[in-house]
């Protein structure tokens, strides 16, 4: 155990891409916690993912040792799909570090993370990063972070992380500014699970931060919310490698394998206390509200059990994942599945396809309605086929939020007029400096989890960010545009947009679809319909051919080759009816506009 | 019915379209080449190798050998009487004393890659030949005393119109030849045609417009008296090509040369793919053999069920796919004879889409 005063613990933050991974990797390097000859870039994005995306999906903890100090160091993700990484990580933590590219200055999850650690009252050690770059502008960035953020320039830091500079200068500031956690080594024990994720091996293993008390190998332990007690098989620390310890006291950070196998027993959240000498629970965690959904489908009928298991094995790893059974016509069985963002859909679906070996179907993304019945009843639909005919309902109402847009002066044109096509409604404009607006938008979240996120990043050649919160619900023209293959509706393409857009929806889909889905062995008829009207219509033509014609001797191998991957490409199909859908189609149509 | 497949890499020239295993820069290594052969053979004789109901001499393009040379090896393998031994033969490079040696040395049959009958489309393929040469390589192979004559066609070539096409078939058919092989143009990646594809610089063949193109050729050569036997070839009745049937009815054949196929003792193997290492090989001995497969039971029956529906005997199925099949039926893609399943016209330009459907659906019987 160590004492108190000798112990920090802190949280990175910042707006994607800002280099807090980066940094970790110089702390990893400056207090010896990984060799030269073992250290990789980011090292702590561990998942294949993550290395292939080059961004932190997980917030990941270590253990730091640096002149008799243990500082207990969070790296976390900047994706605004991630905002929750950030806060359950914050409640572990006395502080922060706050990086702030030089070159690009504040952007919006540094505005959305910096309040999020202001909020939790923790101390922010504010360090401008990237000054090795020739673009990099740190007296104009801090002045700006001065003026915006309250954090005077003289306090900020600057470094590369890149190259090491001022690294050591920040930790010394981190081990000054940031205050020891406070904790009674003797008081009834508290820890706090901040992450949880599944090992095969081991059952579940749990990111633990002491409070109070101590947790003890060997301990019987209780899980307070789940009203359950499990022995301490192994507590431990990472190092960054996982080194099992005897005990974890007051304001220490690790790790906790208590024989767990049972999905939900160690939520994110949890408090674990000793179950002969139990104490009350922390403030756990507010659960994250999903805001995006989408139909899961095994491509093959037979994966739906291993597709459940997947399923409850992810959430314990990422419990912002929700899932309900549900049954499509077109699809089978499967799950409505709710996320983040887009991001983090399209990251659930990877991870269950490569860790779990499976192969999904997802159908468009869509947010939660609220419709009300003609008997004044209200019900929540997260689902487009389950919308009841419109002449059933005097009122659909959509979720809103509040966008933040921040972006360089140049671009609040552009901006404004995507705004406006998404049904934005201008809240607030202000300079945050003489180069950089930020924009208050009122907007549909439906019309942002299409492809707000893609058309912003473009107009503005990438430099301008966006974070959002939910604004509340309210009524809008909404109707649902069914799309028909082969005369069969199919609700993964179906969408509930607003009435001034269905045609174009329509439109774009059937024509997509058509590009995508390959020629059968008949005309495949495609058609969009509001309300049993057909708006739009497109027909793939039957295939005539599809044979080797040419002669290759003996070599039958090739041949047989070539037919094991059309058996394999076969398989890969979703059976629609008699319809034949790639995968590629479901991913691909929920891309409309490129 | 046993056969044995020599491999000759050798052209004079490389066409557009090929991803064959033949050389244009190495004719320096002929005379070596053949000695390999020989020396395989002779190995493989006194390991008991049968006698051979058939011969296959392609290319590549046999007929760049000189005509002893070629004979050297035929006179290797050992054959039942009334043999077929077939040589491919590029039109530019046969006249009639090499013939005469054929014939004298054994050779029962010729085939002849033509690909078209229009200048245009050949210089668009990038053959050398114009189409003069093929009728008097034609005529020489008859006046040489050859009954059996074949030759190869390839259509849907971009640029070939539907009249082009009908005038290669007639052309063809008045070659009196007994034996007519028609491929749709295919682009192979790593070929010339193939990078000019990926390029953009030249335009892919067109599915619909191949697919309109062999209907005409099955119309056409039907109505000259050719019946359909395999999805690409016909021939005058009972002059098939006995050396492409073993291929299809799971003969035994070995592969002699570079890049060569055999298929022995359900094994299926193939020789290393260049001239220079082939020869290498056969000097430090015992074989050429690079690679091989022993394929698992129901691997086997998926690979014959795929070769034979590409047969006009077709393939025989069980009840398992009974639903599938009709379905197929009753949308005219194939037909049921007992329990047999043979592909119609629009069928066989499905093969390899019906081949897997049926595979899936557990067809083979
Ligand atoms: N030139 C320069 N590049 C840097 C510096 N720090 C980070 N980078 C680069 O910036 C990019 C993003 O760095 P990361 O460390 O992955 O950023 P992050 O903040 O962890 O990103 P997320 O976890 O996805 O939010 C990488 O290409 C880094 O190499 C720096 O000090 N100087
Ligand atoms: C191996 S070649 C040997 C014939 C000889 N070398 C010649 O071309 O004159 C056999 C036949 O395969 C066909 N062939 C080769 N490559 C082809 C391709 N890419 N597409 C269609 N047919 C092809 C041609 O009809 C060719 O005549
Ligand atoms: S098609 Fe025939 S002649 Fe042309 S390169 Fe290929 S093997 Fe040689
Ligand atoms: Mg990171």
């Amino acid at each position: 155990m160590t004492a108190l005063d000798h112990i920090r613990c802190l949280s990175i933050i910042a707006h994607i891409d800002h280099g807090k991974s980066t940094l970790a990797d110089r702390l990893l390097e400056l207090t010896g916690a990984v060799s030269a000859r073992d250290m990789r870039a980011q090292y702590l994005d561990s998942m294949d993912l993550e290395r292939e995306r080059g961004i932190t999906i997980k917030a990941q903890n270590v253990r730091l040792e640096y002149k008799g100090f243990v500082i207990n160091l969070i790296d976390t993700p900047g994706h605004v799909d991630f905002g929750y990484e950030v806060s359950r990580s914050l409640a572990a933590c006395e502080g922060v570090i706050l990086l702030v590219d030089a070159s690009q200055g504040i952007e919006a999850q540094t505005l959305a993370n910096c309040y999020q650690a202001m909020e939790h009252d923790l101390t922010i050690v504010a360090a401008l990063n990237k000054i090795d770059l020739p673009a990099a502008e740190p007296e104009r960035r801090a002045a700006e972070i001065e003026r915006v953020l309250g954090i005077p320039a003289e306090e900020l830091l600057h470094i590369s992380a890149k190259t090491g500079e001022g690294v050591a200068e920040l930790l010394d500031a981190v081990i000054e500014r940031i205050p020891a956690p406070k904790g009674d080594v003797d008081a009834p024990t508290q820890a706090l699970i901040f992450d949880s994720y599944y090992d095969p091996y081991r059952g579940v293993v749990s990111a633990v931060r002491v409070f109070n008390g101590a947790l003890r190998s060997g301990a019987k332990l209780r899980y307070v919310q789940a009203r359950q007690d499990h022995d301490a098989e192994e507590i431990g620390v990472r190092l960054p490698v996982p080194t099992p310890v005897a005990t974890l006291g007051p304001g220490e950070v690790g790790y906790l394998v208590a024989g767990i196998k049972e999905v939900g027993q160690a939520k994110v959240g949890e408090t674990v206390t000793d179950a002969n000498r139990p104490a009350s629970a922390l403030e756990g965690y507010r659960d994250p509200k999903p805001m995006v959904f989408c139909g899961l489908y095994p491509v093959e009928g037979d994966d739906y059990a291993d597709l459940r298991d997947a399923l409850e094995k992810l959430r314990l790893n990422d419990s912002s994942v929700t899932y309900d059974p549900e049954t499509s016509g077109a699809l089978g069985f499967g799950f409505r599945c709710g996320f983040l963002g887009l991001l983090h859909m399209e990251i659930v679906r990877e991870r269950l396809e490569r860790e779990y070996d499976l192969a999904l179907v997802a159908t468009a993304p869509n947010v939660e309605y609220r419709v009300v019945r003609l008997d004044g009843s209200v019900e929540v639909i997260d689902n487009p086929s389950s919308m009841p005919p419109l002449n059933e309902v005097t009122a659909i109402e959509e979720p809103y939020v509040t966008v933040i847009l921040l972006t360089p002066t140049d671009y609040v044109g552009t901006l404004m007029e995507l705004s406006q096509q998404r049904r934005g409604v201008l809240d607030k404009m202000e300079y945050l400096s003489e180069d950089r607006v930020e924009l208050v938008y009122l907007l549909p979240l439906g019309e942002i989890v299409t492809d707000f996120f893609d058309q912003m990043k473009s107009r503005t050649r990438g430099y301008a960010s966006l974070d959002y919160e939910p604004a509340g619900y309210r009524a809008s023209d909404l109707v649902k545009v069914d799309v028909l293959l082969n005369n069969t509706p199919v609700d993964a393409f179906s969408a509930i947009v607003h009435r001034d857009k269905a045609y174009d929806y329509g439109r774009k889909m059937t024509q997509k679809l058509r590009e995508l889905i390959p020629r059968q062995l008949f005309d495949v008829p495609i058609q969009a319909a509001v309300g049993g009207r057909i708006v739009a219509r497109e027909t793939v033509k039957a295939k005539r051919k599809d044979v080797l014609a040419k002669c290759y001797g003996g070599d039958i191998t090739r041949k047989r080759k070539l037919l094991e991957r059309q058996k394999e490409g076969k398989r890969r199909m979703k059976q629609i009816g008699s319809v034949e859908v790639p995968q590629e189609a479901f991913v691909a149509a929920l891309r409309l506009d490129e | 019915m046993f056969g044995v497949y020599v491999h000759v890499p050798f052209c004079a020239h490389r066409c557009d379209y090929c991803d064959f295993a033949t050389w244009t820069d190495r004719a320096h290594l002929i005379d070596e080449y053949v000695d390999a052969c020989v020396e395989d053979l002779q190995r493989r004789v006194a390991n008991g190798q049968p006698d051979a109901a058939s011969v296959f001499f392609g290319g590549g393009t046999p007929s760049l050998l000189e005509a002893d040379k070629l004979v050297r090896i035929l006179d290797a393998i050992p054959r039942t009487a009334g043999a077929e031994v077939t040589v491919e033969c590029n039109p530019d490079s046969v006249d009639a004393a090499k013939f005469a040696a054929y014939r004298r040395g054994g050779v029962t049959r010729l085939s002849f890659g033509v690909q078209s009958m229009r200048p245009h489309v050949l210089a668009a393929l990038g053959r050398t030949h114009d189409p003069a040469n093929v009728q008097r390589a034609v005529a020489l192979a008859r006046d040489a005393g050859f009954a059996h004559v074949s030759i190869d066609l390839i259509y849907g070539t971009p640029g070939e119109t539907m009249d082009d096409w009908r005038a290669t078939l007639d052309s063809a058919i008045a070659l009196g030849v007994d034996h007519i092989s028609a491929y749709a143009l295919t682009v192979e990646p790593a070929t010339p045609l193939g990078l000019a594809v990926a390029a953009g610089e030249r335009p892919a063949p067109d599915d619909d417009d191949q697919a309109d193109k062999y209907a005409f050729a099955d119309d056409t050569l039907s109505a000259a008296g050719f019946e359909w036997y395999e999805v690409s070839n016909w021939a005058l009745p009972g002059h098939e090509c006995r050396h492409n049937r073993c291929y299809w009815d799971g003969s035994e054949y070995v592969g002699i040369g570079a890049a060569a196929h055999g298929f022995t003792g359900g094994r299926r193997w193939w020789n290393t793919r260049t001239p220079e290492r082939y020869i290498a090989r056969i000097a430090d001995g015992p074989d050429a053999v690079t690679g091989d497969e022993v394929l698992a039971p129901a691997a086997r029956v998926e690979e014959a069920f795929g070769l034979a529906l590409r047969t006009r005997s077709g393939a025989t199925v069980g009840r398992a796919a009974a639903p599938v099949i009709g379905q197929l039926a009753s949308a005219g893609l194939l037909t049921v004879e007992e329990d047999r399943i043979v592909l119609t016209r629009p069928g066989r330009l499905l093969a390899s889409d019906l081949t897997a459907r049926l595979l899936l659906a557990g067809a083979p019987g």
